[in-house]
């Protein structure tokens, strides 16, 4: 259901608070828009209409459910821990984050915009939302940072088939920041006629709840396969954490199982010593940037500070309200995987499954290694494979001296 | 009473429109801040905004980004633009100051801490573009009993009935922003402005400033027969961030801004 049960996980309140943690710090010029935004959701939400078409749409177009399969060889390689993947790399687009524009898209239609705009960083979020443009017949323009475009070739040019314009953004770091302000200048601009879809559980509100809610979808299906499956609930659920849209759908509905364990994996670079980082919840401090109140890699005069993953998908100062919130509870514990730990992932999965996992997943599959790695147990693990990592193979090439 | 409703004020006896003008501290070096504002001042700007450098300048358009890049580079902060506006106090007693900017580098320094620094420092007003009223209070707690005003933006999109509500959680003045769009876009539309001015006038007796988006004198003049003032932004940076030696580059700044009041006053 998107409705959640009523009295347990009611977050946000009503002003889009997570405990201190996100609301809505944005231009006065977009204070209607996102008014008028929560108003349609949650009607949405209220109208069974609206749900019969999204859980439609996720079965015949995107290929829903997505499989929990169990990587046998992966997991014997490592330890003792069983370590099943949640299927999101077999998805339409090939990644989580066609459920969420499949959401916003029916929005969209509601209240009648005909322009979409996206932020995108490895691509994945700008495919998706190109590709649901394309599904409704309306102008989807993307904001890259030119250094993702750069290292993302397969996905702008498969963005550009799908119709839709890639505006390089140059300004700042060139990444999925800078591509933020620009979506955010020209929805200001575009107000009248444009829905700006983000692509995480960021943002002012009600992005991170209505996010959260449309990426629910994998933690509902997860609870029912594991049941059916192993016949017991998972030990401990892992997913990357970039802005944090895969890890919130796949923990939100195991919130209140008070025995799953909950890990989030933030990208950490070239180390945490090192500086060159992107883990805001493990290495930042909580502040504004992007219309909320979260963690975020700022220096002491708070200016942003430039960030580093080889997952542009990570690569992202700031994190979703509510991981900020989960991370001061306790519910949730973040750690970071570095990039080394995170190719070695990747190499690893392909060779033991047959399955080439993005980068950004592959953090996840190095967190469930060495959690397997360092106990004695038989847990059962899960690890949200977010995305597949085709379009990460001519970064993986380069590092092995290999030009494609 | 403060520097912003004197001068407003006294704006008001005249029967003159006031001129706002904006600049990035720092921009294009910390020493030219004191000068440009001065020459500011002095070529007939009746308030002087002092934009504070960040990272992520969200709602401004290239002029603005440029210019707060390159204050940047020269590691300008909220602190060292409070320390601005305390040198150019030694010169100034009169003309308000008012900061523009985002809210994390206040943030970072404290709440309590900024309005303390801000109001030793002689700053008259605030503008935090990523704070809507809705989040306001702390901040707005920590200026009010140091006299220094927080000033909130009014935009096309605002319904009507939540000009209300701003205008009762605003003081010093009103600032509407006269287009959807970022600072210094193209698409100004006077009757527009005129129209939904003249709609704020209804709700409150605060000044109304109208900006972004106003480049010419006869832009300015236009704006300045329906508004209270004129804010002028992009056009000033462009000429501190041009190519030209600081010096010639002043005595430019100098010229607009004189022609900019000119026109305002014969308006």
């Amino acid at each position: 259901m998107l409705r959640h049960r009523e009295g347990d996980n009611e977050l946000p309140d009503s002003s889009g608070h997570f405990g201190p943690y996100g609301g809505r710090f944005v231009a006065e010029t977009l204070m209607s828009a996102l008014d008028e935004l929560t108003r349609v959701y949650e009607d949405a939400l209220d109208d069974p209409t609206f749900e019969a078409e999204f859980r439609t749409d996720l079965a015949r177009y995107v290929g829903r459910p997505s499989p929990l399969y169990e990587a046998k060889r992966f997991a014997a390689s490592i330890g003792k821990a069983r370590i099943f993947l949640k299927r999101e790399d077999l998805n339409h687009t090939g990644a989580h984050k066609i459920n969420n524009t499949i959401g916003q898209a029916l929005l969209a239609s509601r209240m009648g915009k005909r322009r979409i705009i996206a932020e995108t960083g490895a691509g994945q979020h700008g495919v998706a939302t190109a590709t649901v443009a394309a599904r409704l017949g309306v102008e989807c323009t993307v904001y890259m940072g030119s250094t993702d475009i750069e290292r993302q070739k397969p996905n702008v040019y498969r963005m550009k088939m799908l119709g839709a314009h890639v505006q390089a953004v140059d300004s700042g770091s060139k990444t999925l920041k800078d591509a933020m302000n620009e979506a955010m200048r020209d929805w200001v601009t575009n107000i009248d006629t444009t829905h700006y879809i983000i692509g995480s559980v960021a943002g002012p509100h009600p992005y991170p709840a209505m996010v959260r809610d449309f990426q629910s979808v994998i933690g509902e299906e997860c609870r029912e396969q594991c049941l059916e499956l192993v016949g017991q609930l998972p030990d401990v659920l892992v997913a990357c954490v970039g802005g944090g849209s895969n890890a919130m759908g796949l923990f939100y509905p195991f919130l209140n199982d008070i025995n799953v364990k909950m890990i989030g994996v933030e990208a950490g670079g070239e180390g945490m010593q090192s500086g060159r980082h992107a883990a805001p919840l493990n290495g930042g401090t909580p502040g504004v940037l992007h219309g909320a109140n979260t963690y975020l890699m700022a220096d002491e005069d708070g200016l942003i500070l430039d960030t580093h993953s080889i997952s542009a998908g990570l690569d992202y100062p700031g994190v979703g309200p509510e991981h900020a919130y989960l991370k001061d509870t306790g519910r949730v514990t973040y750690e970071t995987v570095t990039d080394e730990e995170a190719l070695q992932a990747f190499r690893l999965l392909s060779a033991c499954e047959g399955i080439v996992p993005a980068l950004e997943s592959a953090h996840a599959l190095a967190q469930a290694s060495k959690l397997s790695a360092a106990g004695d147990v038989e847990d059962v693990i899960v690890v949200n494979l977010s995305g597949r990592g085709d379009k990460d193979l001519e970064t993986v090439a380069r590092m092995d001296g290999v030009e494609l | 009473m403060s520097r912003l409703k004197s001068t407003f004020d006294c704006l008001r006896q005249r029967g003159e429109k006031g001129l706002i003008t904006f600049i990035t501290a720092g921009d294009p070096s910390l020493s030219a801040t004191v000068p440009a504002l001065t020459q500011l001042a002095d070529a007939g700007a009746d308030v002087l905004e002092l934009g504070v450098p960040f990272t992520d300048p969200e709602a401004d358009g290239p002029a603005i980004q440029r210019s707060s890049e390159r204050a940047l580079l020269n590691r300008v902060t909220l602190r060292k633009t409070c320390e601005q506006v305390a040198l150019f106090r030694q010169h100034n007693e009169d003309t308000p100051v008012v900061l523009m900017g985002y809210l994390n580098p206040i943030l970072a320094l404290g709440i309590e801490q900024f309005a303390k620094l801000a109001h030793e420092s002689g700053v008259d007003g605030l503008i935090v573009v990523n704070l809507p009223p809705e989040e306001a209070g702390e901040l707005s707690a920590a200026l009010k009993p140091r006299g220094i005003d927080l000033i909130l933006l009014v935009a096309p999109t605002t319904p009507i009935e939540r000009i209300e509500g701003l205008a009762q959680s605003c003081s010093g003045f009103l600032y509407y922003v006269s287009i959807k769009g970022i600072t210094g876009a193209d698409h100004l539309d006077v009757k527009d402005v005129e129209h939904k001015v003249a709609s704020i006038k209804l709700t409150t007796d605060l000044p109304v400033s109208v900006g972004f988006g106003i480049k010419t004198p006869e832009a300015a003049a236009a704006i300045a027969k329906v508004a209270d003032a004129v804010v002028v932004g992009s056009a000033l940076v462009d000429i501190l961030g041009g190519e030209k030696e600081l010096e010639e580059a002043l005595s430019d700044l100098y010229e607009l801004t004189s022609a900019l009041k000119r026109s305002i006053r014969e308006c």
